[in-house]
């Protein structure tokens, strides 16, 4: 479910590392809480995040909640496939339903987040 | 440590549990805000049929020889045009002319009244009615004795017919039969909070869980959904029908809400009725108002309005609207702008994002 080499926020948002780049996305957990994905925003690439700060947000049928940045760095891509089709985030949101990829400017920092096994633990606690 | 009361279950919470519904607190109950997901439920009302289980919502019972001038007493609609076997929407006042709850009068007999009143309003409602009763009637809490279900949508009168011997087409709108359902005595009344058709059945508690499922069989053909909060809410917002805590509450007057059709200022007296004269002689300062986002960003509950770049009200509810493809809301100004047309700007999350007032309901059902 949770794949291994993601690593995970406490506001369950993900982000995978690859060659300095990472892809921010929502979890699973997220997507089901939130139930229908109705509108996404998202910064515009060049954009400056920093970590814990809010980088957008998504709107389901009932409540707008902010995404938070796990990482901080520039906005180098967000995912095109969003602006017509929120509700993949529904149903793909640890695959094609990414949101933004970050190019870090502080890589250490990712190391502060949770592995899958911590964020299972943790969201199972949380029920 | 100070404690935290239990959520109140109905008696078909096992059956939620078991169906992996979201549960959420509402209002102190502990109800399913979605099955599938608040879209496909919406759907599946506005296109076809839907249950609700809306058991939380309480029952209030006025019987005796002036059960009728006590129940036009506490209320603003005029109980004596009702005939046995109708109903009526109304406002419960106090003295000063906002809103103890909104509430569905059902005339049962001369002498008996049963009214529906809101879930976390009815403890409240049941002590109003009895500090208003100098009359000969017997004010009854009645909220244990029922489970209600809410079947709704185009198709809620051919599945309903499959579990009674009550004719359903018989039964005008805002009209109610006491019948059986599944074998079982019921209230079956034809009425309901999501602007299709419908209706709504009075059923013995013990009796719920083994109704509901006879209810989603007899659906099944038609793709019956079992439905929760969060549709109910994006049903009854497209029909513009007032949601107690949002568009209404003791600060509002049913002037204000846009609800002087069921003010009867002429048929005597009622708690409230002075105020609202008062008020309607002095000249309503603000009214609620539909309003439709221009793009984008959707409305929520208590966003700041602004027309003319002047702060001027607030959102009651605000939210997508499924059938419509749009995203409306609900709003409170000043009178002067309190009518289709006029553009205004809701802030949304710190930014002016714009909208413009329209006429309500936003969606009708076609007959």
């Amino acid at each position: 479910m949770y794949p291994e080499d993601f690593r995970y926020t406490k506001e369950h948002e993900w982000v995978l590392v690859e060659g300095g780049i990472g892809t921010v996305g929502i979890t699973d957990h997220a997507q089901q809480e939130l139930g229908d994905i109705v509108y996404v925003d998202l910064p515009k690439p060049g954009a400056g995040v920093e970590r814990g700060k809010s980088l957008g947000s998504v709107e389901s049928v009932k409540a707008v909640s902010d995404i938070f940045a796990p990482v901080s760095g520039e906005v180098t891509e967000i995912n095109p496939v969003l602006a017509d089709a929120p509700e993949k985030l529904n149903e793909d949101p640890h695959g094609a339903a990414w949101l933004v990829k970050i190019k870090l400017s502080a890589p250490g920092e990712v190391q502060e987040l949770m592995t899958a096994a911590d964020y299972q633990a943790y969201i199972g606690a949380e029920k | 440590m100070p404690q935290v009361p239990a959520l109140r279950p109905t008696a078909l919470n096992a059956v939620h549990r078991a169906a992996c519904a979201k549960m959420v607190d509402f209002g102190g109950w502990d109800m399913p805000v979605q099955y599938s997901g608040i879209l496909a439920e919406h759907m599946a009302v506005r296109q076809s049929v839907g249950v609700f289980d809306v058991s939380h919502m309480g029952e209030i019972e006025i019987r005796g020889p002036q059960a009728a001038q006590l129940t036009d007493f506490v209320t603003t609609n005029a109980v004596p045009k009702l005939q046995a076997g109708q109903a009526h929407y109304a406002g419960l006042l106090y003295e000063h002319g906002g809103f103890v709850d909104d509430i569905l009068v059902h005339k049962v007999a001369a002498d008996h009244f049963f009214l529906c009143v809101n879930a976390s309003n009815q403890e409240k409602d049941f002590e109003h009615i009895r500090a208003h009763n100098h009359f000969d009637a017997a004010v009854e809490f009645a909220s244990d004795r029922y489970s209600q279900l809410a079947i709704q949508g185009p198709q809620a009168r051919a599945t309903l017919q499959k579990l009674t011997r009550a004719d359903l087409g018989a039964i005008r709108y805002y009209w109610f039969t006491d019948g059986e359902v599944a074998g079982v005595p019921a209230r079956i009344a034809h009425t309901g909070y999501t602007g299709e058709d419908g209706f709504e059945i009075y059923i013995p508690p013990e009796e719920s869980e083994r109704i509901w499922g006879r209810v989603l069989d007899a659906g099944a053909e038609y793709g019956i959904k079992p439905c929760g909060l969060g549709a109910r809410n994006t049903l009854r917002l497209e029909a513009k029908m007032a949601l107690y805590g949002h568009e209404i509450d003791a600060s509002i007057s049913p002037l204000e809400a846009d609800l002087a059709w069921i003010v009867k200022l002429e048929k005597g007296d009622f708690v409230g009725r002075e105020a609202l004269v008062k008020q309607k002689e002095a000249g309503l300062r603000r009214k609620l108002v539909g309003f439709e986002m221009r793009g984008r960003p959707i409305a929520r509950d208590g966003y700041e309005v602004l027309v003319n770049g002047v702060a001027a009200g607030w959102v009651t509810s605000g939210s997508p609207a499924p059938a419509l493809n749009k995203n409306i809301g609900l709003c409170y100004l000043p009178v002067g702008h309190a009518r289709p047309g006029v553009p205004l700007q809701v802030i949304v999350r710190g930014q002016p994002a714009d909208a413009m007032t329209v006429e309500t309901p936003f969606y009708k059902r076609v007959k």
